[in-house]
């Protein structure tokens, strides 16, 4: 699709889809009307130019699609979406996107199902876009949208606006995932998954104004931003990954760090406290230093004590460790890592041995160091971590041992 | 999370195609021929296979994309008839700086 149309078609979908949902219901017809239409507009725009009311002629098709689909179904229905379809076509009301936020991620969904559909319905995504974003075949990315709406529809949820705030968690957890999955992306035959991440700011960034007085939301969408500016710099040009401490900061994304860091100092000093807000906290005050060593570590850690104790969680423990080294040293740090380890959510955990082994360096203990940063290399399922953790365990042999160790392949 | 289900004889994996594919959790099927039709490269030259004469023979593969190990396990417990399923993870090209 051209990206001149790609990004009003992505802006439009959720806004036709809560139209379509308003008069006839029905999630899952709905959503492939919606689906069809952008499709079909896909092809015409491009030849035809595009329309002068471009969300009428969405709603028109979608509707003139879902009734065919109902008319092959049931007579009767026909005729009532007929009587219905000749209403003006209704402004979106501001909250329909949320709403359907909230039903694609309906908890009868697994993870990967809630981001799937919803970036289809919500973000207007092709199925075939969702499918090359994972990295997987459309024969595998259709199957489990098709299973999600299904199973939307077998809860009985329907297109009502959300009354409990847990709801909002998970969408706020999707939104994350979403961003994730486009940030941890490589370059090379990765790059399009970039595009997650844009996505997932863009929608992040439409909760945030549909509720801009809640502090998670502002403090997720600034943790995105945050996250999002060191980019450029945490790879090298073939997709080896970059140490925050050896980043080139010039290359840092200065406009995203400056709204970012307003909309989480508004947000803290006006919401009540929740871990977004503590871990965008953290993005800022270490991109806001010059340079690595001008880092802001006590503050950092006291931010990590609270996250540690109102969303406690092994991966907060791990940084919190490292806040720790940094501040009163590393032995200190070790003696909590060895806290963790009859944790049986980490005891195998890359992450655990790969955080040790920095701590056992800058220790001076180079030997454990190397040991287990060999284990925290077997253990990971990431090459381009798998790649760094062997680097740094090479980096630490003698140069005449250099070559012993497994080599990269 | 990517995971490879390795069966390692004849078995009646039905349920669990069904099963993965209507989750879209299934990515690829790979059955393998008999292991005599297989040939092994080595030093420049080519030999009868297979690669390993005494251990068991990998009999077919398949790869699933799920929300974890627990349940790429369940998926592979659907899986009747062998003698075991390994599961697997798979190596991610993504990945996060430390």
């Amino acid at each position: 699709m051209p990206e001149r149309f790609e990004g009003l078609l992505r802006e439009l979908a959720p806004q036709v889809l809560g139209v379509l949902l308003h008069r006839y219901g029905g999630f899952e017809e709905c959503e492939d009307a919606v689906q069809e239409a952008l499709l079909a507009a896909a092809v015409q725009w491009p030849e035809q130019g595009v329309p002068d009311s471009p969300r009428s002629w969405l709603i028109t098709v979608a509707s003139r699609r879902l009734i065919d689909q109902l008319r092959s179904e049931q007579a009767r229905r026909r005729r009532e979406t007929v009587a219905a379809l000749q209403d003006v076509p209704s402004e979106p009301a501001p909250d329909d996107l949320l709403t359907l936020l909230f039903l694609c991620c309906h908890p009868a969904l697994t993870p990967a199902s809630q981001v799937a559909l919803t970036l289809r319905a919500v973000a207007g995504l092709t199925t075939a876009e969702v499918a090359r974003a994972f990295l997987l075949p459309e024969a595998t990315m259709g199957p489990r949208i098709s299973r999600a709406k299904q199973r939307i529809k077998a809860a009985g949820a329907t297109f009502t606006p959300p009354t409990d705030t847990e709801r909002l968690d998970a969408v706020l957890h999707v939104l994350y995932l979403i961003f994730n999955e486009g940030y941890t992306a490589g370059s090379g035959p990765d790059l399009h998954r970039g595009d997650l991440t844009s996505e997932a700011i863009r929608l992040t960034r439409t909760v945030h104004r549909s509720l801009p007085g809640d502090g998670e939301v502002a403090g997720l969408l600034a943790l995105m931003l945050l996250t999002d500016a060191r980019r450029p710099a945490r790879t090298t040009p073939d997709g080896a990954l970059i140490p925050l401490a050896d980043q080139d900061r010039s290359l840092w994304n200065r406009a995203l760090i400056a709204e970012g860091t307003t909309l989480i100092t508004d947000a803290m000093s006006t919401a009540p406290l929740g871990p977004y807000q503590l871990q965008a906290a953290i993005a800022a005050l270490h991109v806001e230093a010059p340079h690595a060593d001008a880092t802001d570590w006590e503050q950092i850690r006291i931010l990590y004590t609270i996250l540690t104790r109102i969303a406690p969680n092994p991966m907060a423990t791990l940084n919190h460790a490292i806040a720790i080294a940094m501040t009163e040293g590393p032995t200190a740090a070790l003696t909590l890592l060895n806290s963790l380890d009859t944790d049986p959510r980490l005891s195998h955990h890359h992450r655990l041995h790969a955080v040790r082994a920095h701590l056992q360096e800058l220790a001076g203990d180079p030997t454990s160091a190397h040991t287990n940063y060999l284990l925290a290399a077997r253990l990971t399922t990431s090459l381009p971590e798998q790649h760094y953790l062997h680097q740094k365990a090479n980096n630490l042999k003698k140069p005449k041992e250099n070559g012993t160790t497994q080599a990269w392949p | 999370m990517r995971y490879v289900l390795s069966v390692y004889q004849g078995c009646d994996a039905g349920e669990f195609l069904a099963a993965a594919g209507r989750a879209g959790e299934l990515v690829d099927v790979q059955v393998f021929a008999d292991p005599a039709l297989s040939s092994v490269v080595r030093d420049g030259g080519v030999g009868d296979g297979p690669y390993l004469r005494d251990a068991e023979q990998v009999a077919c593969q398949y790869v699933v994309d799920c929300d974890g190990r627990e349940r790429a396990v369940a998926l592979a417990a659907l899986i009747s008839g062998g003698r075991g399923v390994e599961v697997r993870p798979l190596m991610a090209s993504a990945g996060l700086e430390m």
